[in-house]
């Protein structure tokens, strides 16, 4: 069984003991642990269960590509699922549960016992479960999803804090393996700005375990000074537990640091994502280690020969007493080296290859260790351990000739250079026969703005194996870099290494080669989702012969783990189903993130009151002080209405409708638009901008237009005030002001960029105040004018600016509502003051501030068109009974051609008129008039539908305006609306404007 | 993510500080112009696997539109140039050559 | 074609599964075909399929240049639904829904349509009004959906967040038969039985011209030879514009990326589909346990098929807001693929300017959930030159004016 070694271990600290909780049982790991290297030294071997059959599932790997180790690990608002033991880093206190089991891990009821996963092979779901039909949504599907899935959600609201960091620099350096280190002291001697990042909390990579030298120095010397040296260099930033996840369009690439999760109880944020721009990448990040593919693979104790050799040499940890080595190439040899120079029994080495006479297996033969030279694994024996292997000849078809007694299995299939980061932004791969495996093709890189390769490769992750060849490479590399970056390289010498003679491996894609049906279902190539060699070669039997077809189909490589350690097995077996080469065959998509990072960490400090900016008037804090129902307008929030004393929002809406229409309302207007137009050319500008003609409006007064789209669609409306002759403001609808700024741009500088125009959005330099009601003039004439207010003095639709009660006024005389009105624009800083001016001045006439709802039912009451409601991006000016304004003597305007177009000028259009229910209620929102019969796709024919429906405090009783079919000339008829309960009722067709309409109160 | 310099006010800048636009160079066909000028003038845009002229604003930046020549199969970017021209200007046209000799413009 | 069943897998189980059969075949190209439809995604496979069970035109090639399903059919977030505003709409994601319904009995392959139902949020009074309005529509359309409250949002969603402080759910528009199926089956399960007919599917074959005399098509050049036809179909989504610039005319479409993303998997903890179009995010749980997350599309042309990623960062955090619990996942992967939009971002199924060259393309970031209507509509375009479904999406209606206008209600996200 595993055990902590009594003595090495060169990442913990022995003491420095960890209590942790697993499953709920108390264990006792060192601080520099992983969860997995801790559960190991506990004896726990067994640590999860397959996504599919719920096999048991032990440790297999050490570091970011192991598929079974998962765990959800924290509690409450700290608890996350999916957790790799392996790359979790032991804390005191950290409460571990494994997952995908029921109900424990020991005992899963769910478990598919040895004869039932034949009955489950690749894509099974897609042949049955279909009968009786309902049964999928109701007993297969609920089923399915119930097994499937890992961990469980979490419950609770996430506590954690994330942060986002923006870098620039000239390097960015991924992976801080000796390669990387090199390539950062290289780019860094330079001068360029460097970043250099490491997923894991040490650095170095896997050359201290490798027992490399450099220099005549020790890996962990080396690596040391090295790291002095970088932290020396001031253009240099260097970062552990940094994973460099992506690497996305002109150099954009994303590092997520995890700040905490080792330590989850000092303060600050969990997660950092860096969103780092980056001239030119170099991506150091290593290989990975490729299982090999024969019967009993996957179970508890068969682990990677690269992973037993770091548990032993990093953590201390023996992860079995007896372990078989099974390979084809010679690195695995120094695992078998490290168990022994650890006091452990390594039975037997497994070799596929005929010939075995590299340095390496020279020095086990040396030591006395059973070279067993072309053979392999016929089956491991075991159940949730494993008890031994059963030997045969690779070449044959798995006949056993012995067996061996063991409780690990140490596999190695050769490497695989992480290419994850390289591919991301369209990095192509070749081929390399030599080692089996894909690698970077230099000449095809990923290319930036310029079309100049910015992303380069470093050490194994460049494909090269020993020792000189990943330091030289990594040099190269950095000179190249800074040398695009625009920076000036000084060329290294080559260290010395101590790199040994290695044979070549040699590619072995199944063990036995002639393994039949039987063993290759018990081949697993994806352990977390149990894909097998079987399930590729019936995929590719039924035709599913795409690479991607096959992942898709099996699911091989879809697990968490993204296929690191599955997708070239995956692939060659593949290749050997449908008799063609590997690189015909080709690979996946790579895709981002290189291993998963926390959605809290995409969105940063972004979230609750800062998820997106709110924008406040000068007058929103009176809102909020005095109960107002606030809600969203765009960026704004706006009062819809203020209830008083438990008063319900109807209530409140009609409450403040009346109180405008018999005395005075007064509504905080600040969030309407308000853009400056100016220059000699204004005029013409504006007359191309709105159906009406603008250019002969008089200073000192204002008229409504009409803005449209080149599309001819009603856009936007609002009231165009004269200030001079070369100077308008226009003004927008609340939700419009940025729109409409950026649409008059985009036509002066790229239609009309000789027309001498200026534009300004003012929008939040003004508060605006609608003073609105029977004793609007009365109000003013208190506060007291030093310009004329009387009905001739500034009558409707003029405009007069002086001081006002003290304050800087522009004072419009424009009214949406029916009644006597103005809106007062003073400067925003002004903006309060002069409310609660109007407020205590207007007391003795009952003052009341309005929402946006009885500002839409006054509006409504009048038959005035609100842009959102009455249009929908499908209306035009015609449709609305707006043809006055539309200028009839302009030669051109914005959306004037479109509006020829043969079903703009359709006389079947819907126009628009009022609407009244015959029994006085109110028409339900969205309603459509419904018409004979049925069309030809056998849906209810049509005959309008209502924009603005509400119920008339003033008139007591339903009121609506809608787009009927001919409806202007069809005035007192009634037709029928519909209900969603499929009722109707009956409404009758009137003028639209219900309240005054001679316009009396409005021009007083 | 992109990055394009713009060229009024020489800022490098990401993706995110622009808007794009559409396609650069349209001629404006209002009344007078036949149905299928309008149509094409409103619809037709060329959607090329390839160099393709674009309009982009330095919207959260100078507020100016300016235009771009760029691949939309490699995002490489050839020039980013004045808004205020009817057709890219030659050094623009001899840039993407430079780079794309098998191209030639419409 | 032997069926797929229960039974099926037991009898192969004894025989390690050695007997199974191809899914759909590998033909060389034939000379001539009544009908080519270039495109093997689910438009076009599901065109091909209806040209031969409808009306009995089966001599028929799938041409594609990649492998079949390997365009947006493989890469969107599965959504189902036909709560559409206006008429044309409804009517063909209706058609394709009821179809999906029996899909996997129609095809004798599982496409797991799961109709869990479909949740759109209002999330302003605006967008209240605006489902509203959807509701009354689809109540004439004979489209089953509801506007329902912010509570019965909640019972069916426990995991939303409904007070969000920037934007509270304020009730939501439910279409109780929308959800979910299996992309790629739906590929697969029409190839199989497209192949079953009869028709061939050429995959790994690119078009590389289209010839026509007189205005009327005669076939296409490919990289395995020319290859005769009397009609043509074009079902290449994102590929469109290029295809038809080779076919001598051009397309209202511009082709931008769509972005979305899935987290690790976790045990069932939302059972519905919930679109929320204020904030641009949209999320179900797959049957893996994945969490599928759909962002936005650049505003800018892009074939590349992955996008920027402040999308994804803008969609992750709208969903945060709705969706607390999410925070404490991972994503796992994030991918792109490029669609192709319309003027009105509605899609066109139409004749062409050359007699025998029909388009079916524009579908935008909703083209999933249509496949079997369009098919439908398309197949019945092809063989008779008219079909209801298609009528109001021909390309006629850019020059007229007449557009089809959906994000009236249903803002921008499918």
């Amino acid at each position: 069984m595993s055990t902590r070694l009594s003595s090495g271990g060169r990442l913990v600290n022995r003491s420095a003991t960890c209590e942790f909780t697993f499953n709920g049982k108390r264990f006792t790991g060192f601080e520099g642990d992983t969860l997995a290297s801790a559960l190991l030294a506990n004896g726990q071997t067994l640590m999860g269960r397959s996504f599919k059959y719920h096999r048991p599932r032990g440790v297999v790997a050490s570091g970011a590509e192991e598929p079974n180790a998962l765990m959800g690990i924290g509690k409450d608002g700290k608890f996350e699922p999916n957790q790799r033991a392996t790359t979790a880093e032991l804390f005191d206190g950290m409460q571990a549960t494994t997952q995908n089991h029921w109900p424990s891990l020991e005992l899963d009821v769910g478990a598919v016992n040895s004869a039932l996963p034949r009955f489950l092979p690749a894509g099974f779901y897609y042949k049955t479960f279909m009968f009786p039909r309902p049964f999928w949504k109701h007993v297969f599907e609920p089923v399915i999803r119930k097994s499937a899935g890992l961990g469980k959600a979490p419950k609770d609201r996430d506590v954690d804090r994330y942060e986002h960091f923006y870098a620039f620099v000239d390097v960015l350096i991924v992976g801080g393996g000796i390669a990387g280190l090199q390539a950062a002291l290289t780019a860094g001697a330079s001068g360029a700005r460097v970043l250099l990042v490491e997923q894991t909390a040490a650095w170095g990579g896997r050359a201290a375990v490798d027992g490399v030298e450099i220099d005549g120095q020790a890996a962990g010397e080396w690596i040391n000074n090295t790291i002095q040296e970088l932290k020396n260099m001031s253009n240099v930033r260097i970062r552990t537990r940094a994973m460099g996840a992506g690497v996305y369009d002109h150099g954009y690439s994303l590092v997520y640091e995890r700040l905490t999760d080792h330590a989850p109880e000092t303060g600050g944020p969990r997660h950092r994502l860096w969103r780092v721009r980056a001239t030119q990448i170099i991506t150091a990040t290593g290989a990975i280690e490729r299982p090999l593919s024969f019967a009993g693979n996957d179970i508890p104790g068969v682990m990677l020969a690269s992973a037993v050799r770091d548990y032993v040499v990093n953590w201390g940890v023996s992860p079995g007493d007896r372990t078989v080595v099974v390979t084809n190439n010679d690195d695995a040899y120094r695992t078998a080296l490290a168990l022994l120079d650890a006091g452990l029994s390594v039975p037997a080495i497994i070799d596929a290859r005929a010939d075995v006479t590299g340095d390496l297996p020279q020095a086990l033969r040396a030591r006395g260790v059973d070279i067993r030279t072309g053979t392999g694994i016929a089956t491991v024996k075991g159940g949730k351990t494993v008890a031994g292997v059963s030997v045969c000849a690779q070449a044959g078809e798995g006949a056993a000739t012995d067996e061996i007694a063991c409780d690990v299995v140490a596999m190695s299939g050769g490497w695989s250079p992480v290419v994850h980061l390289w591919s991301h932004c369209g990095g192509k791969l070749i081929w390399d026969e030599d080692h089996a495996h894909f690698r970077p093709d230099p000449d095809r890189a990923p290319v930036t703005h310029d079309g100049t390769a910015f992303v380069r490769t470093a050490g194994a992750a460049h494909g090269t194996m020993s020792t000189l060849d990943v330091l030289d490479s990594a040099a190269k590399s950095a000179i190249a870099a800074v040398e695009a970056a625009g920076f000036k390289a000084t060329q290294h010498d080559l260290p010395l290494t101590n790199d040994v003679v290695e044979a070549p491996m040699s590619p072995v894609w199944m063990m036995p080669q002639g393994a039949g049906p039987a063993k290759r279902m018990k081949m697993w190539l994806d352990y977390q989702n149990d894909v097998k060699v079987s399930d590729v070669m019936l995929a590719a039997q039924e035709g599913y012969e795409s690479v991607e077809h096959t992942k898709r189909y099996t699911t091989l490589g879809m697990a968490t783990d993204q296929g690191k350690l599955s997708n070239i097995n995956g692939l060659a077996t593949l290749a050997i189903a449908l008799n063609e080469d590997i690189p015909q065959v080709g690979t996946t998509t790579f895709r981002p993130p290189y291993t998963p990072i926390s959605m809290g960490s995409i969105a940063g400090e972004a979230r609750h009151d800062v998820f997106q900016p709110i924008r406040r008037t000068p007058i929103h804090e009176w809102h909020e002080a005095h109960g107002a129902y606030m809600e969203p307008v765009g960026q704004w929030r706006r009062p819809y209405c203020y209830p008083r004393n438990g008063e319900s929002h109807d209530d409140a809406v009609a409450r403040e409708v009346l109180a405008t229409r018999q005395s005075l309302g007064l509504l905080d207007a600040s969030t309407l638009g308000k853009i400056i137009v100016k220059g000699p050319d204004a005029a013409k500008f504006l007359d191309m901008l709105y159906t009406n003609m603008m250019s002969s409006l008089k200073p000192g007064k204002c008229r409504y237009g009409l803005m449209c789209n080149e599309n001819g669609f009603l856009m936007d409306d609002g009231v165009v005030v004269r200030l001079d002759d070369e100077t308008f403001l226009v003004h927008t609808t609340s939700g419009g002001a940025e729109h409409t700024h950026g649409h008059m741009e985009d036509w002066l500088q790229c239609e009309w960029w000789d027309w001498k125009v200026h534009t300004v959005n003012v929008t939040e330099q003004w508060a605006q105040i609608a003073v609105v009601g029977p004793n609007a003039r009365k109000l003013l004439e208190k506060l007291g004018a030093d310009f004329d207010l009387s009905a001739e003095g500034l009558p409707f639709m003029g405009w007069s600016e002086g001081k006002l009660g003290g304050f800087d006024a522009r004072v419009f005389r424009i009214s949406f509502s029916g009644e006597l009105s103005y809106e007062i624009a003073v400067p925003a800083s002004q903006g309060r003051v002069f409310w609660d001016a109007l407020h205590a001045e207007g007391a003795e006439f009952n003052a009341t501030a309005y929402g946006t709802e009885a500002l839409h039912i006054m509006r409504a009451e009048k038959g005035f068109i609100m842009i959102g409601d009455e249009t929908d991006g499908t209306v035009i000016p015609q449709d609305l009974g707006l043809g006055w304004a539309i200028s009839k003597k302009k030669e051109d305007y914005l959306g004037k051609r479109a509006q020829e177009r043969s079903h703009m000028t359709d006389p079947k259009r819907w126009k628009l008129v009022g609407l009244e229910t015959l029994d006085g209620s109110v028409l339900p929102d969205g309603s459509y008039a419904v018409a004979d019969g049925t069309n030809a796709n056998g849906q209810g024919n049509t005959q309008g539908r209502v924009t603005s429906t509400y119920h008339s405090p003033t008139l007591g009783k339903g009121i609506a305006m809608g787009l009927v079919l001919n409806g202007p000339d069809r005035m007192g008829e009634t037709i029928q609306f519909n209900k969603v309960d499929g009722s109707t009722v009956a409404t009758k067709i009137v003028n639209p404007v219900f309240y005054d309409p001679e316009g009396e109160k409005q021009n007083v | 993510m992109l990055i394009l310099e713009c060229p009024y006010c020489g800022v490098t800048a990401d993706e995110t500080e622009l808007a794009a636009g559409g396609e650069a160079h349209l001629k404006r066909f209002g009344p007078g112009s036949s149905d299928e000028e309008f149509e094409g003038y409103l619809f037709h845009r060329q959607n090329p696997k390839g160099v393709h002229f674009e309009r982009w604003r330095h919207a959260n930046g100078c507020g100016k539109w300016f235009h771009a020549a760029r691949c939309t199969a490699s995002l490489e970017v050839f020039a980013t140039y004045t808004a205020q021209i009817a057709e890219p200007p030659a050094e623009v046209i001899a840039a993407i050559r430079a780079k794309r000799p098998d191209w030639s413009p419409e | 074609m032997r069926r797929y069943s229960a039974f099926a897998i037991a009898r192969e189980a004894a025989r390690y599964h050695q007997g199974w059969e191809r899914a759909w075949a590998a033909p060389e190209p034939k000379k001539h075909y009544d009908v080519i439809i270039v495109g093997a995604g689910g438009h076009g496979l599901a065109t091909a399929f209806y040209l031969g069970k409808n009306f009995g035109i089966t001599n028929v090639a799938v041409i594609e240049k990649g492998w079949l399903g390997g365009g947006n059919t493989g890469r969107n977030t599965t959504i189902i639904r036909s709560n559409y505003l206006q008429d044309p709409s409804a009517a063909i994601y209706e058609k394709a829904r009821s179809l999906y319904e029996t899909m996997s009995q129609d095809l004798n392959y599982n496409v797991m349509f799961s109709p869990r139902g479909v949740i759109m949020l209002a999330q302003t009074h605006h967008e209240v009004r605006g489902y509203q309005r959807t509701a009354h529509a689809n109540a004439l359309q004979g489209v089953k959906t509801e506007f329902i409250s912010p509570q019965r949002v909640k019972e069916l969603v426990p995991i939303i967040h409904l007070d969000g402080p920037r934007f509270p759910v304020l009730g939501g528009l439910w279409q109780d038969r929308g959800g979910t199926a299996r992309h790629d089956a739906v590929a697969w399960g029409y190839a199989r039985a497209c192949s079953d007919m009869g028709m061939d599917i050429l995959q790994k074959t690119e078009v590389t011209g289209v010839t026509s005399e007189g205005g009327k098509v005669t076939g296409v050049e490919t990289t395995r030879g020319f290859i005769g036809c009397t009609k043509l179909g074009m079902v290449v989504a994102g590929h469109c514009g290029v295809l038809a610039e080779k076919a001598g005319f051009r397309l209202p479409v511009e082709s931008v990326a769509l972005q979305a993303l899935v987290s690790e998997p976790i045990k069932p903890c939302m059972d519905v589909v919930v679109m929320a179009n204020t904030v641009h995010g949209y999320m179900s749980q797959s049957d893996k346990g994945e969490m599928v997350i759909g962002g936005g599309t650049d505003a800018y042309n892009n074939y590349t098929q992955r996008g920027s990623f402040h999308h994804i960062e803008e969609t992750v955090r709208a969903l945060i807001e709705t969706f607390p619990m999410i925070s404490r996942l991972k994503m796992l992967r994030q991918w792109g693929g490029i669609v192709d939009v319309t003027g009105d971002r509605s899609p066109i199924l139409s004749k062409t300017p050359i007699e025998g060259i029909f388009v079916n393309c524009g579908w935008g970031t909703g083209g999933f959930k249509a496949i079997p209507g369009s098919g439908w509509g398309f197949a019945e375009l092809v063989a008779k030159g008219q079909s209801p479904l298609t009528d109001a999406f021909g390309l006629n209606r850019f020059r007229e004016g007449r557009f089809i206008d959906e994000s009236v209600a249903a803002g921008v996200a499918h």
